[in-house]
């Protein structure tokens, strides 16, 4: 590469050629101003969005509290002050409630002693209405709920993980909450003490707490479904399992599963609907076939008018009129795209090869005929294609629309996002919802391959 | 086709062949039947409003909105004025995530096309991670972040941002794979380095592409923040909520007619955009003079 006798000067080399880099030099400048462009638009956004106070108030701590609480699940000891009682339960369930404590709650017989061990050197003990917490490196927290509020004595300094809840109004010191780490909790306020211990996995996920199935291991089960006694004399174990798992009132199974199959039939139906009706209207929209310029022109500001309207404005109007229910979001997808497919199917239609529809005339076929063998196996594979990749990209839209009110998967993902109590609920509904998404791609991409190349 | 008489063999053939594909095409055409004829069936019954019932309810609602924005006046066009604030928030979330998506497809398309002499065990890494981005719904991914960073057009922009990787990289990857490698050969034959053989060599043949494609996703992305402000973030989306659930006719009016004339426009202009650069007269005249 260095083989030239001349020594490389690049700028008489510039020079000599100005008329060959022009052009190259002029696309360079071009695209320098056109970066510092977007640049600025970025910076312009910056401010526009707000960002440095976005950072500012931004809870990164709640995204690794949902992260946590949606892979565990929690037991609530609690003691009523006011309403007096006391109970250990999952997740502060009446339906969850423990019988006998756990191994690491100990409690006499009217709870008037109570001792917790929260594992990794945490403990509290109740005696009465006073609560004592101890960890590994903390001296003694002594809290006293009172008639108007709580007192807290602290042997030594107030560890950093303890909140206090103040009333604004009183000044008065109203709430202790401890976290010291982020699977152990202790509240107290005047009236009731409660701790939360977090234990990992998703609890009940099959049969509830208060079912004879809880607590059986894998292998009882498979024993228990094939086996001849009865738990319950009227259905089968097995039936019984299924009933029971279906059933179960925290997880929801069934209405998961129905919100689900909601969310499939919008997509389906939708999509379906909007192929079938977009094809017919496309032939008329398309000057191969259609002489009359009027209609053509009426069909296609119809097509840019659907598709124009958008989803969102759709399913807003379909929700008003047919409200909640797999319907109204199938008919929202299917206006929608009834416009986007009609157009691309009109343009397929204009670009197909008229020699095949001639040969196929000169045979003598009638119009029908020259439709039937001279168009529709050219356009076949646009057509199952878009239509294909359309279901694809309903599937995620149908969540959506659900979410906007329309129902399905996608409410009920809002909804127990909303009310963010049991997070693991809501990671099963993502998880359920990303799978079907993902199952859809799966299905659409080999019906793809086998109906186009086979 | 070698001889000009079929025998009665190939002849058998290929009526059993053509028998077989009828049989299937009759087949599908009864799949597709049962499903439509179930679907809506049940759909109907799942439904908490009937389908005859919503059909006389079909126009009570746009009329209603637009009876009320008649009787608004030339004050309409008021209230139309105090919600462009709100259509150019949507319209930032929606160019920030394109802007940013590109960014980002271009890159992870230019780490998973096979022809352009990157690390090779990068590609298959780069491309699960764009089908994931691709797949993952906005909708999840724009709630949690609303729980997060609070109720505001970031986490919409953020979402959308997310799926444009995916969805700009497929594009832009198949791009890749189509081009000429002539010239890649032609710059590497007179000693051009990696970078000056993508700008010389890979550049100039995807960026026609390129445009239109970010285009396209322009005017996709405007929808999905409409969409997304719906459900909690910012922009004509979350007005539209407020208008619907307390707000007047007008006001609802006002914003849908925001939304459907932008998109419109947005459309228009970027199909002439994307026509005029994919039959070449945009850039390609000017590379030629």
């Amino acid at each position: 590469m260095t083989a030239t006798t001349t020594p490389y000067d690049r700028d008489a080399l510039l020079d000599r050629h100005a008329g060959a880099v022009r052009h190259t030099v002029r696309g360079s400048r071009a695209a320098i101003a056109c970066l510092m462009l977007v640049l600025a638009y970025l910076i312009y956004a910056w401010f526009a969005f707000d960002i440095p106070r976005l950072i500012a108030t931004a809870e990164p701590q709640r995204a690794v509290l949902l992260a946590t609480d949606s892979v565990v699940h929690k037991v609530h000891v609690t003691k009523g002050l006011r309403n007096p009682g006391f109970e250990v339960a999952v997740e502060g369930e009446r339906t969850a409630t423990y019988e006998t404590p756990p191994p690491w709650v100990e409690a006499d017989a009217n709870a008037e002693q109570v001792f917790i061990d929260l594992g990794d050197g945490y403990t509290v003990s109740i005696d009465g209405t006073q609560v004592t917490m101890t960890g590994p490196e903390t001296e003694p927290i002594r809290v006293t709920p009172g008639e108007d509020g709580v007192s807290i004595a602290y042997s030594g300094d107030k560890p950093d993980w303890v909140r206090e809840g103040y009333n604004v109004q009183t000044e008065s010191l109203v709430k202790f909450d401890a976290r010291p780490t982020i699977d152990k909790r202790v509240q107290v306020t005047r009236s009731k003490i409660e701790v939360h211990r977090y234990f990992f996995g998703w609890e009940h996920f099959f049969f509830p707490f208060d079912s004879e199935l809880h607590g059986r291991s894998p292998g009882d089960l498979v024993d228990l479904a094939f086996s001849d006694e009865r738990l319950d004399p009227e259905q089968s174990n097995l039936s019984l399992m299924f009933d029971t798992f279906w059933h179960n009132k925290e997880w929801q199974h069934r209405a998961v599963a129905i919100a689900l199959l909601e969310t499939v039939l919008m997509a389906v139906l939708g999509t379906f609907t909007a192929a079938f009706v977009g094809l017919p209207l496309a032939f008329a929209a398309a000057h191969t076939f259609n002489k009359v310029g009027v209609v053509r022109f009426a069909l296609r500001r119809l097509f840019d008018f659907l598709r124009g309207i958008d989803m969102l404005i759709w399913s807003l109007i379909f929700i008003r009129a047919f409200g909640l229910g797999p319907l109204t979001g199938a008919l929202a997808i299917a206006f929608t795209d009834t416009g986007t497919l009609g157009k691309l199917f009109s343009e397929a239609l204009e670009n197909i090869d008229k020699n095949q529809v001639e040969g196929v005339q000169a045979t003598g076929a009638n119009r029908w005929q020259r439709y039937r063998f001279g168009v529709i196996p050219q356009i076949l594979p646009v057509f199952v294609s878009q239509g294909l990749y359309y279901l694809e990209s309903n599937m995620r839209s149908a969540t959506v629309i659900g979410a906007l009110g329309a129902g399905g998967i996608g409410l009920m993902l809002v909804e127990t996002m909303r009310t963010s109590r049991d997070w693991e609920n809501t990671l099963y509904i993502i998880i359920l919802t990303i799978l079907l998404v993902v199952a859809m791609d799966a299905v659409s991409g080999w019906l793809r391959r086998r109906l186009i190349q086979g | 086709m070698t001889s000009l008489t079929y025998s009665s063999d190939q002849h058998a053939s290929i009526v059993a062949q053509e028998q077989r594909r009828r049989l299937y095409s009759f087949l599908t055409i009864a799949v597709v039947a049962i499903i439509m004829v179930s679907g809506y069936t049940e759909a109907e019954s799942m439904n908490s409003g009937g389908f005859m019932h919503g059909l006389r309810q079909f126009f009570d609602y746009p009329g209603d909105v637009i009876e009320e924005a008649w009787a608004a006046g030339w004050a309409f066009w008021g209230i139309v004025w105090r919600f462009i604030p709100a259509l150019i928030e949507t319209l930032n979330i929606a160019a920030t995530a394109t802007i940013l998506g590109g960014l980002f497809a271009t890159i992870f398309a230019f780490l998973s096309t096979r022809n352009l002499d990157v690390w090779p065990p990068l590609i298959p890494v780069s491309r699960r991670l764009m089908d994931i981005m691709r797949a993952f719904p906005e909708l999840i991914l724009a709630l949690f972040l609303i729980f997060v960073l609070g109720a505001s057009s970031v986490p919409a922009m953020i979402a959308v941002a997310f799926h444009t990787v995916g969805a700009l990289g497929k594009l832009f990857s198949e791009v890749n794979e189509n081009i000429d490698r002539r010239p890649v050969e032609g710059l590497q034959a007179v000693g051009a380095g990696w970078l000056q053989r993508l700008r010389f060599g890979v550049l100039p043949q995807v960026l026609p592409n390129y445009t239109s494609y970010f285009l396209m996703r322009f005017e996709i992305n405007v929808r999905a923040s409409a969409i997304l402000g719906f459900v909690g973030a910012g922009g004509l989306g979350a007005e539209l909520r407020r208008t619907i659930g307390w707000g007047s006719g007008e006001e609802t009016a006002a914003l849908l007619l925001l939304l459907f004339l932008s998109i419109m426009i947005i459309d228009q202009v970027s199909g002439m955009v994307r026509r005029s650069l994919v039959s070449g007269n945009l850039l390609a005249r000017k590379v030629l003079v």
